[in-house]
């Protein structure tokens, strides 16, 4: 007999079989259910943060170097405070960088810092305020969408302008236009001369709507006479990103002052870190969760291959009699693999349509997303689950004796 | 050539550290067509026999053939193919498959032959009406009566056109009428040229056959051809 009409019969019994005791096979797929509910959510999960994550990533700009103070990511507490003890990089450093690198397409010195802002009656706490040039414009890669950026001249002459993040241009003006309205950024006045592209937040957490950007000028004068300077330069060819960070680094020695064999008192930073150091984090976390998770599917294979040892049993005399009738060894272990098969993969499609709820719920906090990949994945792990921890006992059900299991009362 | 030859068959079993002989050297011949009954006490071997012939178990030592083909050499599944062709099986519990219609029953030994859906079920309708089912195809056995039951089991021992038919004590769980009407059934069969094989320790169901063999601690005793008592009357 082909292997199609014996699958086909196959399933036929394993449905017929299921049938027979709803209850059973109800309570057995609850194990499989929680297994495959826990599997895919995790997989949800990961899928979505790492979607989240590099949409995020790619606002940073492959092609965009960050040079601060301090690293972005400190291992150790003396590493910590060692580099906090770091001279602070000046404006006269940035300017002085700046006409040495011939590899950048633009170049901006940033500070920072976070301030309430306000317009008539209405507030907006803890909205990032930078202070740069025109040249953040390119290393931001930011677009506006009403007015203008800032010019050249906003950036030398510290005009009193800003230009502001969506988030801040609804929370303060809702439909009235903020372009030429007056704004108080802190303790000083400025006019808001642009507002930026709706951008989205950061892996859920700092929007990037909430920001103000104001001249360097500006920001010297009302927010601090010597602040700490962060340099973003913007490599004019991707494929030199290598040399321009080389050029970068070289330069800000020079202006630093830094003997040769001394270390770096500085750190350039790239998107490329923060992806490494993303995918080490999120591949710790899938091997944890999916451990943790595998686990629990385990459990409920193991409650499979305990009930299909009870149906195999009970059914010994259906064995003998479809044995004398000619049923051969294969036939007997197909029927009972596609019987936990069967069992597994309704177990699966239940559990998979419970996550799929879940994950509609989750995705309003957290970024979860139920894709197909993990639809699969989790329907094969389940089918795969009920064949595996079918085995043995469709094994001994088709090596049974004839004889022997005719006699069985 | 004969259909079955049996050249002194023993089957031994192990039974912890004591060696049981259920079958000590037994020697058979039977032609196409006859009808055999075979008798003996619990324990005679006679189990044993009918599994040998049958196909279900093989000889410990000794030959047989059957319709040319020599079983004691075959495999586990030569062997599944062997009584799916060769052999059909009646036995006295019925043995059908609860949960499916007697149609479905009597299909059973066909789609192990791989028989196509459409063959299949018009001769599994042939065969149950041939054994008068034909208006109970879609009455599941807990629906049926027993002799209906055991109509069932026949046509499915029918279906595939065996050689041989092994009905191991027929009509043990039936009442005697229906038990008469299901020996009547075998020996319109038998007429029809099946070769049937009837274990039983009934005198009176055993003279139906032609031919009674008579098994005693695992050898053949008696091998007679039986008087039909009308005819002698």
């Amino acid at each position: 007999m082909n292997i199609f009409t014996e699958i086909k019969e196959g399933l036929f019994i394993a449905w017929e079989a299921i049938v027979a005791n709803k209850m059973r096979a109800a309570l057995t797929t609850l194990g499989i259910i929680v297994g495959i509910v826990s599997v895919t959510l995790m997989g949800a999960a990961i899928d979505g943060l790492n979607r989240s994550f590099h949409e995020s990533v790619s606002m940073m700009g492959a092609d965009v170097l960050f040079a601060g103070r301090m690293s972005w990511f400190i291992n150790s507490m003396d590493d910590w405070i060692k580099q906090s003890k770091r001279r602070v990089i000046t404006y006269d450093q940035v300017k002085a960088v700046e006409k040495q690198l011939t590899l950048a397409g633009a170049v901006a010195p940033v500070v920072q810092t976070t301030l309430s802002v306000r317009y008539n009656n209405r507030n907006a706490d803890g909205v990032m305020v930078f202070g740069t040039t025109e040249q953040f414009q390119a290393t931001g890669g930011l677009d506006v969408a009403q007015g203008r950026f800032l010019s050249v001249g906003d950036a030398a002459g510290g005009r009193p302008v800003c230009v502001i993040g969506n988030d801040v241009a609804t929370n303060l003006f809702g439909r009235e236009s903020p372009l030429g309205k007056r704004i108080r950024v802190g303790s000083i006045w400025l006019e808001v001369v642009g507002v930026l592209e709706k951008r989205g937040s950061f892996m859920g957490m700092a929007s990037m709507d909430e920001q103000a950007i104001v001249p360097i000028q500006q920001f010297l004068i009302g927010y601090g006479r010597n602040p700490d300077f962060q340099i973003h330069v913007k490599a004019r060819d991707l494929t030199r990103l290598e040399d321009a960070k080389e050029e970068l680094r070289s330069a800000l020695r020079k202006v630093r002052h830094i003997a040769p064999g001394e270390p770096d008192d500085f750190a350039i930073g790239q998107q490329e870190q923060v992806i490494q150091m993303f995918n080490r984090l999120a591949g710790t976390i899938a091997a944890v969760g999916l451990a943790v998770t595998g686990l629990s599917l385990f459990v409920g294979g193991i409650g499979i291959m305990n009930i299909m040892f009870v149906s195999v049993a009970e059914r010994t005399r259906e064995i003998g009699v479809r044995k004398a009738i000619g049923a051969r060894r294969r036939t007997i272990l197909l029927q009972f693999l596609m019987e936990a098969a069967g069992i597994c993969l309704l177990g699966g499609l239940t559990g998979l349509g419970i996550a799929y709820g879940l994950t509609l719920l989750m995705s309003k906090f957290f970024p979860a997303s139920l894709s197909l990949p993990v639809t699969v994945l989790a329907l094969g792990v389940s089918l795969l689950t009920g064949v595996v921890s079918g085995f043995l006992p469709a094994w001994r059900a088709a090596r049974m004796d004839p004889v022997e299991a005719l006699r069985n009362e | 050539m004969s259909l079955i030859r049996l050249q002194n068959v023993t089957r031994l079993y192990q039974m912890g550290a004591e060696t049981i002989h259920a079958l000590r050297g037994v020697s058979l011949e039977v032609e196409r067509g006859e009808y055999v009954a075979i008798m003996g006490p619990s324990g005679s071997g006679k189990s044993t026999l009918m599994n040998l012939l049958g196909c279900l178990d093989t000889a410990t030592s000794g030959l047989y053939e059957l319709n040319g083909t020599n079983v004691s050499e075959l495999d586990d599944n030569q062997l599944a193919e062997i009584r799916n062709r060769e052999i059909g099986f009646v036995f006295q519990t019925f043995n059908l498959l609860p949960r499916a219609n007697a149609l479905r029953n009597v299909e059973l030994p066909l789609i192990y032959s791989g028989l196509p859906a459409g063959e299949r079920l018009e001769r599994a309708r042939e065969v149950l009406a041939s054994v008068g089912l034909g208006d109970r195809m879609h009455h599941r056995p807990n629906e049926m009566s027993g002799g209906q039951r055991q109509r069932v089991a026949i046509a499915r021992a029918l279906v595939n056109r065996p050689s041989i038919v092994l009905a191991d004590e027929p009509t043990g769980n039936l009442d005697s009428k229906t038990g008469d009407e299901i020996m009547a059934l075998l020996d319109v069969l038998s007429g029809k040229g099946n070769t049937i094989f009837l274990v039983t320790h009934e005198e009176d169901v055993a003279r139906r056959a032609r031919r009674v063999i008579r098994i005693r601690d695992g050898l053949i005793a008696s091998d007679d051809a039986v008087r039909k008592a009308g005819a002698a009357a």
